[in-house]
């Protein structure tokens, strides 16, 4: 079972899968390595849930002072955000590539799809049953897919993954009959709560037509901080640990009595589940699931993603996600003023770009985005611990 | 039965084409030991400068020409300048820098090109040939023997290269052994640089085809393609040009087969069931016989 079955290209090649200058950063906890003092609590937990508590008052004040259209943009940023945690878990922790994401997002979003469906004239079930649905059958394609992806590295991953986008949108055009074929599915606006009306005309004003898209981006956000929540307790937890074992040193973690594909699958089974909810927030949020939004291209942009904020760190997934969602407007503007393309062309522009990014990110900084910062932080306290003892 | 005799003609082309990519990609990973996910972009980009050529008033075969030389430069500069900073490192790396060029290229393609799909007219007729008096086989006509033919006399062509010539003997030597090759004074650089720049060659003789076959082209329709052209190659072992050869064509059968006998939508769904059985059963591909090492 845990047998790496995949031939891998020199000995010792099979414990590099995972770009290690990428994850060292990521993996020093912020204040304990280098043992400064901090103002946040030294218990994970705590310090999480002091994180957390900030980040949801940090969400109202950014969706309360922006326009109607940036709430929209913010929820777009919300789900991809919660796709590109869990692959950043995956990819930055166990060490397992997935270009396979968006196909497990067109599963949660077509579960969320079927349980909405605008043409069932029934009472529609409570989002939360919903959300939880859509992880569940994500959930267990995500442990299928796990089990085959345990035994594969590298390469051979990044294929199979690769084959499973390019797969799962066709089956949504085989069984046009319940799965709406190319137009999909269209998405029932979820109910919102008279309290939320309230509550937002106290604190900005704001009322009428625009709420629905409002509440929507609101349970977009709010979806994002539990389960951000939820998986940076995981990864400081002793399953986070052991998934770098796993990642890092396969002998030395088999040796100390981890099974490495049952850890590997665990990996896919919650990353698939981030994925399934992230799916499902999307089916709300553009109201509609069809495969067209489903394509290898929004795997790779989730990849993109997280490579660029810093493989295994959630800030830098977050930041990854809000460059896929607000740089396309800018470079349309950019292509239909400057070089004057029609829209479709010049939306293209911000393929070009991530890309590059991708590639640069790989050949001069590894690390992404904040695992960069954060290494040169650690380097310059280094540098002055060192000059400090000397000193003296 | 003639449905079958036409599926499995057919079958036989369109796994010609699967060949071609998976060559390409063996060609990769035999020497750098990178599968280049960019392959179906560069092709795409290079079957889009044939189409300007032949938009220019230059033939097919001009064209063609054209797309294959502007594979070898374009597959060179690319491991010279992207690929040799990644080579030898973590698997990953390399893997994401291939994805990278894989949506650049892309992009690339659609800016300078338009994202529309547009008309591509192959060399020969693509009208089958009538076996009798009043039965077609539609999927054998001149233009599907000229894709057969192509991919054949390109194989043999590798396989001659491989085996006869010294060029050939230094770019085996420095797939195998580097440090070995490296001290016997192979320029081992250079036959890397080599390889990228054959495969590239042979992506784009596979995206000429591909694009005669289908009659169009746009700068996304080798997605699919990099798929397929990955299963064939790991259904042969992925490091060798003749057993890619052979999961092409047999790929191309399977799915053929689905194509015909269910339904176009699920060819993707087949080559992943495909790719996983055969990664879970048979790892070194169907014709490996030394049991994978483990590191």
């Amino acid at each position: 079972m845990s047998e790496t079955q995949t031939p891998t290209g020199e000995p010792g090649a099979a414990s590099d899968d995972a770009p290690s200058t990428a994850t060292a950063a990521a993996n020093a906890s912020p204040a304990r390595a280098t043992g400064r003092r901090s103002f946040l609590p030294r218990l994970t937990l705590l310090r999480h849930l002091l994180i957390l508590v900030v980040g949801a008052a940090l969400a109202v004040l950014l969706l309360e002072s922006t326009e109607l259209n940036t709430n929209i943009k913010l929820g777009n940023v919300a789900y991809l955000a919660v796709a590109a945690g869990g692959l950043t878990l995956l990819t930055g922790l166990s060490g397992q590539i997935s270009l396979g994401h968006g196909a497990l997002m067109a599963v949660g979003a077509y579960t969320t799809a079927l349980m909405l469906d605008v043409e069932r004239g029934d009472e529609p079930p409570s989002l939360f049953l919903v959300f939880l649905a859509a992880i569940a059958a994500t959930t267990v394609v995500g442990a299928l897919v796990g089990v085959a992806a345990a035994r594969l590295h590298g390469p051979y991953l990044a294929g199979a993954t690769l084959a499973l986008a390019v797969g799962i949108p066709g089956l949504a055009l085989y069984f046009s009959d319940t799965l709406g074929g190319e137009q999909g599915i269209t998405v029932r606006p979820p109910e919102r709560p008279e309290w939320f009306d309230n509550a937002v005309e106290q604190l900005s004003g704001a009322s009428g037509r625009g709420l629905n898209d409002k509440w929507v981006a609101y349970i977009a956000v709010a979806c994002l901080l539990v389960t951000y929540f939820f998986l940076a307790n995981l990864m400081r937890s002793r399953m986070g640990r052991t998934w770098r074992a796993v990642r890092d040193q396969e002998v030395a973690a088999e040796l100390a009595g981890i099974s490495l594909g049952s850890w590997r699958v665990l990996a896919f089974v919650v990353s698939a589940a981030a994925a399934g909810l992230a799916g499902a927030v999307l089916a709300i949020v553009v109201q509609l699931a069809a495969p067209g939004s489903f394509l290898p291209v929004l795997s790779l942009s989730l990849l993109t993603a997280v490579v660029i904020g810093g493989l295994g760190s959630l800030t830098g997934a977050l930041l990854g996600s809000a460059l896929l969602v607000f740089l396309p407007p800018w470079l349309i503007d950019i292509g239909r003023d400057v070089f004057d393309m029609e829209e479709a062309q010049a939306s293209q522009a911000s393929f070009v770009v991530y890309g590059l990014l991708l590639v640069v990110t790989m050949l001069f900084a590894p690390a992404g985005l904040v695992g960069t910062v954060r290494l040169a932080l650690l380097r310059r306290r280094a540098a002055r611990a060192t000059a400090a003892a000397g000193g003296r | 039965m003639e449905q079958f005799l036409s599926l499995t003609l057919g079958g036989v082309v369109s796994g010609s084409v699967y060949a071609a990519f998976a060559l390409a990609l063996v060609l990769i990973w035999r020497s750098t030991r990178i599968v280049n996910f960019a392959q179906g972009s560069m092709a795409a980009a290079t079957t889009f400068i044939a189409v300007a050529v032949i938009d220019a008033g230059g033939s097919y075969w001009l064209a063609l020409v054209v797309a294959l030389l502007s594979g070898l430069v374009m597959g060179a500069l690319i491991e010279r300048v992207v690929i040799r900073p990644v080579e030898g490192g973590p698997e990953l790396n390399a893997v994401i820098v291939t994805l990278g060029l894989f949506v650049a290229i892309q992009g690339i393609v659609a800016l300078v090109a338009g994202v529309d799909e547009r008309a591509f007219v192959p060399p020969f007729s693509k009208v089958g040939y009538e076996v009798r008096e009043g039965f077609t086989l539609l999927s054998l006509s001149p233009n599907s023997i000229w894709t057969v033919a192509a991919v054949l006399v390109t194989m043999l062509a590798l396989t001659a290269l491989f085996r006869f010539t010294r060029v050939g003997l230094a770019m085996r030597a420095s797939a195998f052994g580097q440090e070995v090759a490296r001290l016997l004074g192979v320029r081992v650089g250079r036959m890397l640089t080599l390889g990228w720049a054959l495969a590239a060659a042979v992506g784009a003789l596979a995206g000429m085809l591909i694009a005669g076959d289908v009659s169009f082209v746009g700068p996304t329709f080798m997605d699919t393609l990099i798929v397929f052209g990955f299963v064939a190659a790991v259904l042969g072992g992925l490091d060798s040009p003749i057993g890619a050869v052979v999961g092409g064509l047999l790929l191309g059968l399977a799915l053929n087969y689905v194509r015909g006998y269910l339904d176009d939508s699920l060819l993707g769904m087949a080559s992943l069931v495909i790719l996983v059985v055969v990664l879970l059963v048979r790892p070194g591909g169907l014709f490996s016989t030394t049991a994978a090492r483990r590191a």
